[in-house]
């Protein structure tokens, strides 16, 4: 059983499934986050500060953040394991790389790519969820804390912005690589299901990653 | 027929623990009907009546099946062409003029012995943790005793067809050796006969893989496309399942 | 003075009567003895497996890189077995027959009869192993039909029969490695036989990666480097294969039986360049559906598509209406080269024939002739560039196969007590010519059924011998020879490269050993190649060292013995002044130019003896009887 913990085999596997249930947390982000410009004006402020309380004193919504933590450590951290493992694995590189030829550009710098999200991840969490539990952030009219305008305000910035939407473009490459790889990983592509898969994968990493970066876009083009 | 002349720049070393470099060559009047490797017999012959020492290589076969050659040309295991051996790439396939990079399988469990040649044992090593059913000669029941559906038998094919070359380490960014180790995992998972040794067998495998350190794989799919045999990566996902159920069963 | 060992008894019973009566090795005894396996091919890999399994100490050695390289890998055909699933009539007795016929009455009746025996068992033992065997949809095993038979008997792994019979061979191999069983040396080649009082007790093999020289002990030696065709220089063969373990062993004393039997397989791709180095086949299968044609007009150098119908000469099935494109291998090949000689010869060399699919295209549709033929029509048009479905293929007959080898009698031993030749390397089988899909069983068969049993009436009269030390004079002296010659080679300063006196070799040998032979071209050729070796010794230019990897040095070892093997086969077809399967005298035809037997003078199977270097070789005969088969002329009229 110890070979099995330190293969390689099951590291992958476990980045695998901590990568897929991140996929859901983002649906489930995403769904919140779509209240930022679903109502607007004062309703969108009630309904949007209702729901960052919801999200940060719920019992089963703290339950579920641990778990979605817990997955971006362990996906982390098992992949600088296993990354490292692999370089390892060639000392020597090759003069001339011919990986353009034969994979698929994301698929070769999945490391690249989420070193990026974690930074925009880090960035994130200081604008958002810093703010809302230790900030100086004010109340709304309902007496809820005004995380809604603290949103705005963010995306009244055509950096922040700009930063934001890249970041989502790097998500989607990050996806359209991290979906299918994940299903192969633990077993489910099968022949059966490969193209099923593929294509809501590839329609995932187009989809999610707009619909999050709309969000700012038109939050900015409203302060406009 | 037209003549070809080219510019090779080969990697050249002279032993395990030697360092090495890449040399320049020039060759000229090639014939396009060629294959690369009988390129490169002319210019080794062109070597050696300059008093050089040829380039070494590994070949055998030279007609893509007992997987001994092993070159990374212009950055591709086995050159540009798909589902071929480098000893059946021929050099129409190249244009006067260009310059080409010659390079050795690039992982450290494939050590270069010397120039183009590296160790494969690890492969041998790897087969012999379980690529195998434990039948003594003499003791077989007669062939037909157990059908086997014609999808499976081919299936277990196409997975038999590795040749064991190395393209697949060679072309992964990881220097993973998942692809060879799932075929070979895969062939006897589908066939009755690899039922008895199944869960031995994936989990001696894997972790004899693990051992020689290659790489772990993250699914780029650059083994497939590199490999002279096309195997499919599809035997990957077989042997990720295969090694979880084994272990979880015990 | 040859013994053939052949047990008594009536032929389809010698097998089962040998084997109850064969003595015994106890298995404590077993683990005593040391038995060194050379070449790890489907003779040698299933020998080596077998014999570990029984309980013997084995080493095993091959030039590669590794076991699984081995050239049986390339085979594409099948494999035959009397198993008669397809229910048509076939048995050990019509496989027997087919084989003794198809080598035109020149192998021993029991060797054959006990291979058609065994046949099936290799089948079985395969299945088992796991070997991928082609499989029809209700699961059972799926058979093929091959030149030269009635019956439908091989089996077969889409083009890479070869390739899962060998990785299967390989499989069991490695178990053993595992188990300790066998000890393994991949990048070693043997270079040398130690005898110790008239027995086989050794071998020195030089390791590749280090250039060390090392002695290893056995209680006896086997055999299984396979074939020589690389003496023409251009063959089938792999690159690398080569009759320097035998010739080794044939100059230590091994007899060296009908060495002129070679197999030209008459649908290769052709020659295309001077600096080609290999051959490739394209599968005998082909002939089933393709038609062979050469223009009508000498010289007619129009596109084959535009040549009418009418000026197309189908020489085969206009030469031999019965069997048409489908006679055997050695009649289609010389009919190719009748037709080239006479100038019908197609391509940019002359030396090729049209292997025509419009016709087969035409009736059954694309799909059905790519379904059958597509990986070999691939194969073609990665090699030549042309594209086999809109243009005829070019073909053109090259050395395939070498019927002959080191003699060796019923129970596969050479005449050097203790050292034992298997596969291909032995002469034994297949006679003056070998049928499509029989290597395979061949080399099979004495690996995993015949030898594991023969070798123990030698072991075990061998039990009490303790392993010798290998600091004995015998290993000292031949780890000198062996050193010695490689350091002469290396020392030589000469000017040509090795690769050009294999060039020149193979020339004096297609061109007067090849797919005709005659007296003069013969006794030319004797010349020829003695002052070649001379030329060789004194010219050749080897560079590098001997303590590292030195493909140039391991390849002028070869080719030296290739050229002292070139000038005993000229000799053998000398001495051999009939006509007889893959050996076509020219003095020696029918009227109407088809080749002609001289079963009074010549029913016996040449085994040559070594006498030094400097003296004529001696020919000795072993007189092969036929009791179960009457000899008669082959006709494919």
């Amino acid at each position: 059983m110890n070979s099995y913990f330190s293969s390689t085999l099951f590291r992958k596997t476990l980045a695998a499934l901590s990568g897929l249930f991140l996929v859901i947390f983002l649906i489930g982000h995403l769904i919140g986050n779509l209240q930022l410009i679903l109502l607007s004006g004062e309703a969108a402020q009630k309904q949007f500060n209702e729901y960052a309380l919801f999200m940060t004193t719920n019992p089963a919504v703290k339950i579920l953040s641990i778990v979605t933590y817990t997955s971006i450590i362990l996906h982390i951290l098992l992949t600088i394991i296993l990354v490292l493992q692999s370089k390892q694995a060639r000392p020597i590189g090759y003069a001339v790389e011919g990986g353009g030829e034969n994979s698929a550009w994301a698929s070769r710098n999945m490391a690249l790519l989420g070193s990026l999200l974690l930074v925009f991840i880090i960035l994130h969490m200081k604008s958002f969820w810093y703010e809302m539990h230790w900030g100086a952030i004010g109340n709304d009219p309902s007496g809820n804390k005004d995380l809604y305008t603290v949103t705005v305000v963010a995306f009244q910035n055509i950096w922040y912005t700009a930063f934001y939407v890249f970041s989502m473009i790097i998500l989607g490459f990050h996806l359209s690589h991290g979906i299918g790889s994940g299903f192969q990983t633990i077993g489910l592509k099968t022949r059966k299901y490969l193209e099923p898969i593929e294509k809501t994968a590839i329609l995932f990493s187009i989809l999610i990653p707009s619909a999050f970066a709309s969000i700012p876009i038109i939050l900015y083009l409203q302060s406009l | 027929m037209a003549d070809l002349n080219l510019t090779l720049k080969i990697w050249r070393q002279d032993g395990p623990t030697e360092p090495g470099g890449f040399k320049t060559y020039d060759i000229s009047d090639l014939n396009t009907h060629m294959s690369f490797l009988e390129m490169l017999d002319v210019l080794n012959e062109n070597l050696v009546n300059s008093g050089d020492e040829p380039v070494a290589f590994d070949h055998d076969c030279r007609e893509g099946i007992c997987g001994m050659c092993s070159m990374v040309i212009n950055g591709r295991p086995h050159g540009p062409l798909e589902g071929t051996t480098t000893c059946q790439l021929h050099m129409r396939h190249f244009n006067d003029g260009d310059t080409v990079t010659i390079e050795p399988w690039r992982a450290k469990p494939f050590p270069v012995l010397k120039d183009l040649i590296v160790d494969r044992t690890p492969f041998d090593r790897i087969i012999q943790a379980g690529g195998f059913v434990s039948v003594n000669t003499g003791s077989a029941p007669d062939g037909n005793a157990i059908p086997i559906g014609k999808d499976i038998s081919d299936d277990a094919f196409d997975a038999a067809a590795c040749i064991g070359c190395g393209a697949c380490v060679a072309a992964c960014k990881n220097a993973s050796a998942n692809l060879f180790t799932a075929a070979k995992i895969s062939q006897l998972a589908l066939l009755p006969q690899g039922q008895t040794e199944r869960v031995e067998r994936v989990i001696g495998m894997v972790k004899q893989m693990d051992e020689e350190g290659f790489g772990h794989c993250t699914n780029t799919g650059a083994c497939e496309a590199e490999c002279p045999k096309e195997i499919s990566v599809d035997y990957i996902r077989k042997m990720n399942w295969e090694f979880h159920s084994a272990n979880v069963k015990g | 003075m040859l013994e053939s060992k052949i047990p008594q008894g009536p032929l389809a019973d010698k097998w089962t009567h040998y084997k109850s009566k064969v003595p015994l090795v106890s298995p404590a005894n077993k683990r005593r003895l040391d038995i060194i396996v050379i070449g790890t091919g489907l003779a040698g890999a299933s020998a080596a497996s077998s014999l570990a399994e029984m309980g013997y100490n084995v080493k095993t050695f091959c030039f590669q890189d590794s076991p699984r390289r081995a050239h049986s890998i390339a085979a594409q055909g099948g494999i035959n077995a009397a198993k008669n699933y397809q229910n048509d009539g076939d048995s050990v007795y019509r496989l027997f027959y087919d084989t003794i016929k198809g080598g035109d009455y020149r192998s021993r009746e029991s060797n054959v009869h006990r291979l058609a025996e065994v046949s099936s068992s290799i089948i079985d033992q395969c299945v088992a192993q796991g070997v991928p065997f082609a499989r029809e949809y209700g699961g059972t095993l799926d058979n093929r039909s091959f030149g030269g038979v009635q019956v439908s008997r091989t089996f077969y792994a889409r083009g890479q029969t070869g390739q899962q019979l060998l990785l299967g061979a390989y499989s069991a191999l490695s178990r053993q490695i595992a188990k300790g069983g066998v000890k393994m040396y991949n990048r070693h080649e043997m270079l040398d036989i130690v005898k110790i009082d008239g027995k086989a007790r050794g071998v020195i093999v030089r390791d590749l990666m280090t250039g060390k020289y090392e002695r290893h002990f056995g209680h006896a030696v086997v055999l299984a480097t396979g074939g020589y065709g690389n003496v023409f220089y251009l063959s089938t063969n792999a690159m690398a294969s080569n009759v320097t373990a035998i010739w080794k062993a044939h100059k230590k004393g091994a007899m060296f039986g009908n060495p002129c039997f070679t197999q030209i397989h008459p649908t290769c791709i052709p020659v295309s360049g001077d600096y080609q180095s290999k051959l490739t086949l394209m599968s005998e299968s082909l002939r089933n559906d393709g038609r062979i044609w050469v223009p009508k007009k000498k010289g007619d150098d129009r596109q084959p598509r535009d040549i009418p119908e009418d000026e197309r000469d189908y020489y085969l099935e206009r030469r031999y209406p019965a069997f048409g494109n489908l006679v055997p291998r050695d009649v289609a090949s010389r009919a190719a080269k009748e037709r080239c000689d006479e100038g019908f010869g197609v391509g940019p060399t002359k030396l090729a024939v049209y292997l025509d699919f419009k016709d087969a295209i035409k009736r059954l549709g694309q799909d059905v002739v790519s379904a059958r033929y597509g990986n070999l029509f691939e194969m073609y048009e990665k090699i030549t560039g042309d594209n086999p479905y809109s243009t005829p293929m070019r073909i053109y007959p090259a050395v395939h196969y070498t019927m002959g080898g080191l003699w060796v009698d019923y129970n596969l031993m050479t005449t050097v007590p203790g050292l034992y030749a298997i596969g291909e390397c032995n002469f034994s089988d297949h006679g003056a010519n070998r049928l499509g899909a029989s290597a395979l069983m061949q080399g099979l068969a004495d690996g995993y059924f015949v030898l594991p049993y023969t070798i123990g009436e030698y072991l075990s009269n061998d039990i009490r011998t303790p392993a010798i030390s290998t600091d004995h004079e015998a290993f000292e002296k031949a780890e000198k020879e062996s050193k010695n010659r490689n350091d002469r080679l290396l020392n030589n300063n000469g000017s040509r490269s090795v690769e050009s006196f294999h060039r020149d070799l193979g020339h004096i040998m297609w061109d007067n050993c090849g797919m005709a032979r005659n007296i003069a071209g013969l006794t030319k050729a004797i010349g020829e190649i003695q002052s070649l070796k001379k030329e060789f010794w004194d010219k050749v230019r080897v560079p590098g060292r001997d303590n590292v990897l030195n493909p140039e040095l391991e390849k002028a070892g070869r080719v030296a013995d290739f050229i002292e093997l070139g000038e005993l086969m000229v000799r053998d077809a000398l001495d051999r002044s009939e006509s007889c399967g893959g050996h076509f005298r020219e003095e020696s035809q029918t009227d109407e130019g088809e080749a002609k037997r001289d079963d009074e003078n010549f029913t016996f199977a040449s085994a040559w003896d070594y006498q030094g270097e400097g003296t004529d070789p001696v020919r000795n005969k072993e007189k092969l009887e036929f009791e179960a088969v009457q000899l008669t002329q082959r006709s494919y009229k």
